[in-house]
C-alpha cells in the first residue's frame, strides 16, 4: 500500500536533481568565425586535465582539420540518425548521453533547431535536460539568436533568424565573450575560415559587413555587462552593510528628461535615508531618448550628476518603453520602492499612452510605487524634435518618385486599367515614409492623390472628383504615409540605441570592474583618467587635495600642461563644487573643463577635460555616459576614503583602548597603595589618637585620588569614549550625595543648599554629574577662604535648568573666564593649592558628552559662580 | 561583639590594615589572599561577613559574590574602579554592600556594622524600624512622624517600605522599581524619583539636605537608620 502523502521516489529523484543542477557557461559570440567552439573545446580540455570527465556531444567541426585536432582528446556520444523524407539527418544523441552521464558535457550551437522526430524540438531544451541530470554543459551561441535581441539585430543586418533561445537560459548561466575585432573577423572570412550555413550565403555580404559586426559585439559585449552588473550591486550590498541599510530595501528613482529632475532625485534621496536603503538613479535609454533635444538630455545629465552626488548608484536601461525598463531593472535589483515624478500632462497624453503610475503598478507586485508631484515648466518648443534628414531632400524625392510612378502609371495604364493604378501609388508613398519620414511622405501621398486623381480619375485632367470613392483613396495614401513613417522611424531609432547603449553599457560596466580592482588612490587615479581619457577620446587629469592646496593625482597621456588660469580653474571647481572652465561659466579661457567628483564626504577631487580640437571636450551626447562615469569615479574615491578612514579610526580607537586599560589598570595599582596609606593614618589615628599629620595624610590621599581619577576621564574625554547614560535626576539627591561624599574636604566651610523642591527632573548621566559637582565644590573649597560659605543653587528659568557653585573666593581673572574649562589652565597666581588643572576640563569634557553648557563668571559680591545649565531639551516634563 | 569576619585581599598591607581596625573593634578576623582561599575560608564554620577585593589575581571577585552568598554569609565588597556598573553588578548578584577603595576606616566599620546586623535581626517584614522621630511600621503598614501619622501615597509608601526592609544598604533602582512598579517599569527611574521626592518632604527634616534617604548617584538609594 502507498501512503497519498508520501511522495513518489520519482518526485524525489527529480527534486534531488534539480538541487544538484548541472551548470551552464555558454561561449557568445557576436557572429559566425568568432572562434567560440575553439574557446569551449579549449576550456573542454582543461577541465579534463583537471581530471573531470568531460564527454562531446556535439562538437560542429565543419570539416576543419584544427577543429577536429581539438575534439580528438574527447569521448564523443555517437549521434542518432533521423530519417526525415528522402535525407537522413545526424542528432545529437540525448539519451546515450544521459546514459553515459558525464559530469560535463560540451554541445555546440545551442540555438540549434532539431530535426522532427527528436524529443524536443529545440537543443537548448535538450541542454536543459542534461542540466536536470546534474551534468555541466559547456555550449556557444551568437548573439542574434537571443530571443530578446532578435528584432534589434534584424532591424540592422536585415537578417532574421529563426532559431532563438530564450533569455532565462542566459539569466543562470555563465558567459564568456568570444571577442573577435570585426577586423580580424571579415579577414578570417576571406580566408575562407569561417563556415556559414548555405542558406545565409545570400544576406553574407550585408551580414559581415564591419558597422554590422561592430554593433553586434557591442551586443554581445552588453549581454555579458549585465552579469557584470550584477556583481556590481553585490559590491553596493557589500558597501551597504557599512552603512547600516536596512536588509532588504532598495530604492529606484526613475530619472526623465522633464524638467523639475533635480525636485524629484532630492524626494527619492530624503526617502531613501528615511528607510535607510540604498538608492539607484535609473535613467530608460528608449527610441524617444534618441530624438531629444540638447536641453532635455542636460536636464537629464544633470539630474544623475546630482543622483551620484547624492550617493546613489547609477544606471543606465535599454527598453522599449520607460515602464518597460524601469519594471525589468526593479525586479532585477529586487528594489522594493519606486520613486517617479508625475507631471501634469495632457488628457490626450494620458489617454493615448496611459498613465504611467497605473501600468508600472500593474507590473510591480509588492513594490511601493511613489509618486512626486513635479511643477511642469512650458517647455521651449521644438527640442523634442526628430533630427531628420533636411525634409526639402525628402520632399523633392518624394515629388520626384510620385513623377516616375505617374510615368509608369500612364505606361502601364492601358494594360493594367485604372482599377490598379491607386495600388501603384502606395509604392511612392511608403518608400519615401521609410526613406525620409512623416512630413515627405505626407507631402508625397497628397502629390500621389492629386496626380492619380489628375491622370486617372474622370474627368481626366482636372482635379475635380466626381466619385466618392477617390476621397477614400486619398485618406488610404494619407494613412499608410503615417503608418509606414512612423514604423520605420522607429525600427531605426531602435537599431542606433541598441548599438549605442550597447557600447556604452560595455564602457560603464569595463569602468566599473577596474574601479573595482584598485584598491589605492593612485591606482584608482590611473584608472579614472586613463578609462575616461579612452572612452571620450580627451586627455584627462585629476587633481586631489594635499595640505592646502591642490596637486594633480593622475592624468592621460601623463604629464599634462597645466597653465595657472588652468589651476585657478580646477580650484575654483574644488571649492564651488561646480564645473569650469572651457564652455562652463566660469574661467572659459582655460583649455580644460574642470568637473567636480562630489560625494555624501563632500567633493574629493576634480577630474579636468581637454578635448585635442580645442572643442567641448563633453558634447552633449555623451554627458550622459560622462555624468554616470564621472559617478562611479566619485563612488570608487568615496570607498577609498571611507576604507582609509574605516582602518584609521580602527587603529586610533585600538591604541585610546590601550592607554585606557593601561590607565584603569594603574589605578588599581595606585588605588592599593592609597588605600593602606589611609588605613594606615586611620589606624595610627586610633592607637595615638588623632592628629594633624594623620589627618594630612588621609586627606592628601583622598587628594591623590581625585587627581588619579580626573587623569583617567581625562582620557576618556579625549579618546572620545565617553558613554553617556542618560537618566532621570533630581538635583536635590545629586547635590546631596556629591556634598555627602565631600564632607572632608568641605569641613570648615558651610555649605548652603538652595535647590528647591520644585525643580524639575533633569536627564544626566549619574556618574558624571556626581564628578562634575565633585570637581566644582573641589574646585570651590580650594579657591574660597578658610570657612568661607559655599552656595549651591538651582533655578528654573524660562528656557533652562541651572545649577550653581558660588563661592566667596577672589573670584577669576577678567576676561579669561572661558579659558578655564580649558585643559591645564589653573587660576593665575594662586598655585598654593596645588592642582592639575584638570578639574574644568574634565566638568566642560562631561558636560559637553551630557549636552549640557558650563559657564563661569564673577559674582557681584565678589567670588566665583560656576554654572551647569540644562537647556529645554535635557529637562523631563514629568518631574514638573 | 561576635562575629568572625573573613578579608580577601591580595595586598598584605590592607589586609593587615584592615584586620587592626576590625580587631580594634572586636571583631574576630580571619585572612585570605586568592578566590580559592576565600571559598575554604568563608566555608568554615563561624564566618559571618566577607570583605570581599574584586581585583583577584586568580578569579574575578564578582564571580564569588553568588557562591559566598549561598554559604549565607554577608558579603561586602571593596573596589578600586569608580564605575556605578560594577556596584550595581555586585548588588545584584547579592553582595550586601560596596565600600570604594581608598575607604574612610570609620566609614568601613559602620558598613560591617550595619551588614552584620541585618544578619542577626532580618527584618520579617512585620518588624517596625525607628529611625529618630520615625517609625514604620511595616505590620501595620503605617509611617509616624513624632507620634502624627504621615499620609503617604501608595507608591511612596511601597518605595519606603522596601528601603525599610533593608535599613542601611544600598537598595538599587532596579530593585526598587522592580519591587514597586513591577518588571516592565525596572528602567523608569523617573517614577522613583518622583516618589522619593515625596518621601523627602515628607519625612526629611529638610528635604534639601537629605540625611535620612542617601542617594548614591547611579546605583540606588541607602535608607539610614
Amino acid at each position: 500500500m502507498t501512503d497519498p502523502t508520501r511522495p513518489s521516489p520519482n518526485a524525489l529523484l527529480k527534486a534531488a536533481r534539480r538541487e544538484a543542477r548541472g551548470r551552464l557557461k555558454i561561449f557568445l559570440g557576436a557572429a559566425p568565425g568568432v572562434g567560440k567552439t575553439f574557446e569551449m573545446l579549449r576550456e573542454g580540455a582543461e577541465l579534463l586535465r583537471q581530471g573531470r570527465d568531460v564527454v562531446a556531444g556535439i562538437v560542429e567541426t565543419h570539416g576543419r582539420a584544427e577543429t577536429e585536432a581539438l575534439v580528438a582528446p574527447f569521448e564523443v556520444v555517437p549521434r542518432r540518425a533521423i530519417e526525415h523524407g528522402a535525407h537522413r539527418l545526424d542528432e545529437f544523441d540525448i539519451d546515450a548521453m544521459l546514459v553515459r552521464a558525464p559530469a560535463v558535457a560540451l554541445i555546440d550551437e545551442l540555438a540549434h533547431t532539431n530535426a522532427p522526430g527528436s524529443r524536443h524540438p529545440k537543443r537548448w531544451q535538450d541542454v536543459e535536460e542534461l542540466r536536470d541530470a546534474g551534468i555541466d554543459v559547456l555550449t556557444t551561441l551568437n548573439i542574434q539568436h537571443i530571443e530578446s535581441l532578435n528584432d534589434v539585430v534584424a532591424g540592422f543586418t536585415r537578417v532574421r533568424v529563426r532559431e532563438t533561445v530564450p533569455d532565462a537560459i542566459l539569466d543562470d548561466a555563465e558567459i564568456e565573450v568570444v571577442d573577435l575585432p570585426p577586423d580580424e573577423l571579415i579577414e578570417r572570412l576571406k580566408a575562407g575560415k569561417v563556415y556559414v550555413p548555405h542558406e545565409a550565403t545570400r544576406a553574407l555580404g550585408h551580414f559581415f559587413s564591419k558597422s554590422n559586426l561592430s554593433a553586434l559585439r557591442e551586443l554581445a559585449l552588453r549581454r555579458a555587462a549585465q552579469a557584470v552588473d550584477r556583481s556590481l550591486l553585490d559590491h553596493v550590498d557589500l558597501v551597504g552593510d557599512a552603512g547600516n541599510w536596512a536588509v532588504g530595501e532598495r530604492v529606484v528613482v526613475a530619472v526623465g528628461d522633464q524638467p523639475g529632475g533635480d525636485a524629484l532625485i532630492r524626494a527619492a534621496k530624503r526617502f531613501a535615508d528615511a528607510m535607510h536603503a540604498p538608492w539607484t538613479a535609473v535613467s530608460v535609454e528608449t527610441p524617444r531618448t534618441a530624438t531629444l533635444g540638447d536641453a532635455a538630455r542636460n536636464r537629464m545629465a544633470s539630474a544623475l550628476k546630482l543622483a551620484a552626488s547624492l550617493g546613489a548608484g547609477l544606471a543606465t536601461v535599454p527598453a522599449r518603453s520607460v515602464i518597460d525598463g524601469l519594471r525589468a531593472h526593479v525586479l532585477e535589483t529586487r528594489a522594493t520602492a519606486v520613486v517617479i515624478g508625475k507631471s501634469r500632462r495632457s488628457w490626450w497624453f494620458e489617454l493615448r499612452h496611459g498613465s504611467v503610475v497605473d501600468q508600472l503598478v500593474r507590473g510591480l507586485d509588492n513594490v511601493a510605487v511613489h509618486v512626486v508631484p513635479i511643477s511642469l515648466s512650458p517647455a521651449p518648443g521644438g527640442e523634442g524634435a526628430v533630427r531628420r534628414p533636411s525634409a526639402t531632400r525628402g520632399i523633392a524625392a518624394g515629388l520626384a518618385m510620385v513623377a516616375v510612378t505617374t510615368a509608369g502609371a500612364v505606361a502601364l495604364h492601358p494594360l493594367i486599367g485604372s482599377n490598379a493604378i491607386d495600388l501603384l501609388y502606395l509604392l511612392p508613398v511608403i518608400a519615401t515614409a521609410t526613406l525620409f519620414g512623416l512630413r515627405s511622405s505626407l507631402v508625397a501621398s497628397v502629390a500621389a492623390a492629386l496626380a492619380y486623381n489628375f491622370f486617372f480619375l474622370p474627368p481626366i485632367y482636372t482635379f475635380t472628383i466626381s466619385d466618392p470613392q477617390n476621397v477614400v483613396t486619398l485618406l488610404v495614401l494619407v494613412i499608410v504615409a503615417v503608418v509606414a513613417s512612423q514604423l520605420t522611424g522607429r525600427l531605426k531609432r531602435e537599431a542606433t540605441i541598441g548599438a549605442r547603449t550597447a557600447s556604452e553599457n560595455a564602457a560603464l560596466a569595463a569602468f566599473g570592474q577596474r574601479l573595482a580592482s584598485v584598491s589605492d588612490e593612485s591606482g584608482t587615479a590611473a584608472a579614472v583618467c586613463e578609462e575616461i581619457a579612452q572612452l571620450l577620446k580627451v586627455s584627462t587629469v585629476l587633481f586631489a587635495r594635499e595640505g592646502g592646496s591642490i596637486a594633480p593625482i593622475g592624468a592621460s597621456p601623463p604629464a599634462p600642461l597645466l597653465g595657472a588660469i588652468d589651476m585657478a580653474a580646477a580650484e575654483w571647481s574644488f571649492d564651488r563644487g561646480e564645473v569650469s572652465g572651457r564652455d562652463s561659466g566660469t574661467l572659459t579661457s582655460s583649455d580644460w573643463q574642470f568637473h567636480p567628483l562630489e560625494t555624501a564626504l563632500g567633493i574629493l577631487g576634480v577630474l579636468g577635460v581637454a578635448a585635442p580640437g580645442g572643442e567641448d571636450p563633453v558634447p552633449a551626447d555623451k554627458r550622459i555616459l560622462f555624468t554616470t562615469l564621472l559617478g562611479q569615479a566619485a563612488l570608487a574615491n568615496e570607498r577609498l576614503r571611507l576604507e582609509a578612514n574605516a582602518r584609521e579610526v580602527g587603529a586610533l580607537k585600538q591604541r585610546d583602548d590601550l592607554r585606557a586599560t593601561l590607565l584603569s589598570s594603574i589605578g588599581h595599582d595606585l588605588k592599593t597603595p592609597l588605600t593602606a596609606v589611609v588605613a594606615a593614618a586611620d589606624a595610627l589615628a586610633a592607637e595615638h589618637g588623632e592628629s594633624g599629620t594623620t589627618a594630612m595624610l588621609k586627606s592628601e590621599a583622598r587628594r591623590l585620588r581625585r587627581v588619579f581619577d580626573d587623569l583617567v576621564e581625562m582620557t576618556r574625554i579625549e579618546a572620545g569614549a565617553l558613554v553617556v547614560k542618560r537618566e532621570a535626576t533630581d538635583l536635590t539627591d545629586a547635590v546631596a550625595a556629591a556634598a555627602q561624599d565631600l564632607r572632608a574636604e568641605l569641613v570648615g566651610h558651610p555649605l548652603v543648599l538652595d535647590v528647591p523642591p520644585s525643580l524639575p527632573l533633569v536627564e544626566a548621566d549619574p556618574r558624571m554629574l556626581h564628578h562634575i559637582l565633585i570637581n566644582l565644590l573641589g574646585n570651590a573649597a580650594k579657591f574660597a577662604g578658610p570657612g568661607s560659605e559655599i552656595v549651591i543653587q538651582a533655578r528654573r528659568l524660562p528656557d533652562r535648568v541651572v545649577l550653581s557653585v558660588l563661592d566667596q573666593g577672589p573670584g577669576l581673572p577678567v576676561g579669561r573666564e572661558t579659558l578655564l574649562f580649558d585643559r591645564f589652565t589653573r587660576v593665575d597666581g594662586d598655585d598654593r593649592n596645588g592642582g592639575t588643572g584638570l578639574g574644568l576640563a574634565i566638568v566642560k569634557g562631561f558636560a559637553d558628552a551630557m549636552g549640557l553648557d558650563v559657564a563661569a563668571s564673577n559674582r557681584e559680591q565678589g567670588g566665583a559662580a560656576f554654572d551647569v545649565i540644562w537647556p529645554e531639551a535635557r529637562i523631563r516634563r514629568g518631574g514638573e | 561583639m561576635t562575629g568572625q569576619i573573613l578579608i580577601v585581599d591580595d595586598e598584605p598591607a590592607i589586609r593587615r590594615l584592615v584586620r587592626g581596625a576590625a580587631e580594634r573593634a572586636g571583631y574576630a578576623v580571619s585572612e585570605a589572599e586568592t578566590a580559592a582561599d576565600a571559598l575554604r575560608a568563608a566555608h568554615r564554620e563561624g564566618c559571618e561577613l566577607v570583605l570581599l577585593d574584586l581585583g583577584l589575581p586568580d578569579r574575578d571577585g564578582l564571580e564569588l559574590v553568588p557562591l559566598i552568598k549561598a554559604m549565607d554569609r554577608a558579603v561586602i565588597v571593596l573596589t578600586a574602579r569608580d564605575a556605578t556598573g560594577e556596584k550595581v553588578a555586585a548588588l545584584d548578584l547579592g553582595a550586601d554592600d560596596y565600600v570604594v577603595k581608598p575607604f574612610d576606616t570609620e566609614e568601613l566599620l559602620a558598613r560591617i556594622r550595619a551588614a552584620l546586623r541585618h544578619r542577626n535581626a532580618p527584618s520579617s517584614g512585620t518588624a517596625a524600624l525607628v529611625i529618630g522621630d520615625i517609625t514604620v511600621d511595616l505590620a501595620a503598614r503605617r509611617v509616624m512622624r513624632g507620634g502624627d501619622e504621615v499620609r503617604l501615597t501608595r507608591k511612596e509608601y511601597a518605595v519606603l517600605a522596601e528601603l525599610a526592609r533593608h535599613p542601611d544598604r544600598v537598595v538599587t533602582h532596579a530593585a526598587l522599581l522592580r519591587a514597586v512598579w513591577g518588571d516592565a517599569h525596572v528602567d523608569d527611574v523617573e517614577y522613583l524619583r518622583v516618589a522619593m521626592r515625596g518621601l523627602r518632604l515628607k519625612l526629611e527634616a529638610d528635604p534639601a539636605t537629605p540625611s535620612l534617604f542617601r542617594n548614591e548617584p547611579g546605583v540606588g538609594y541607602r535608607l539610614v537608620a
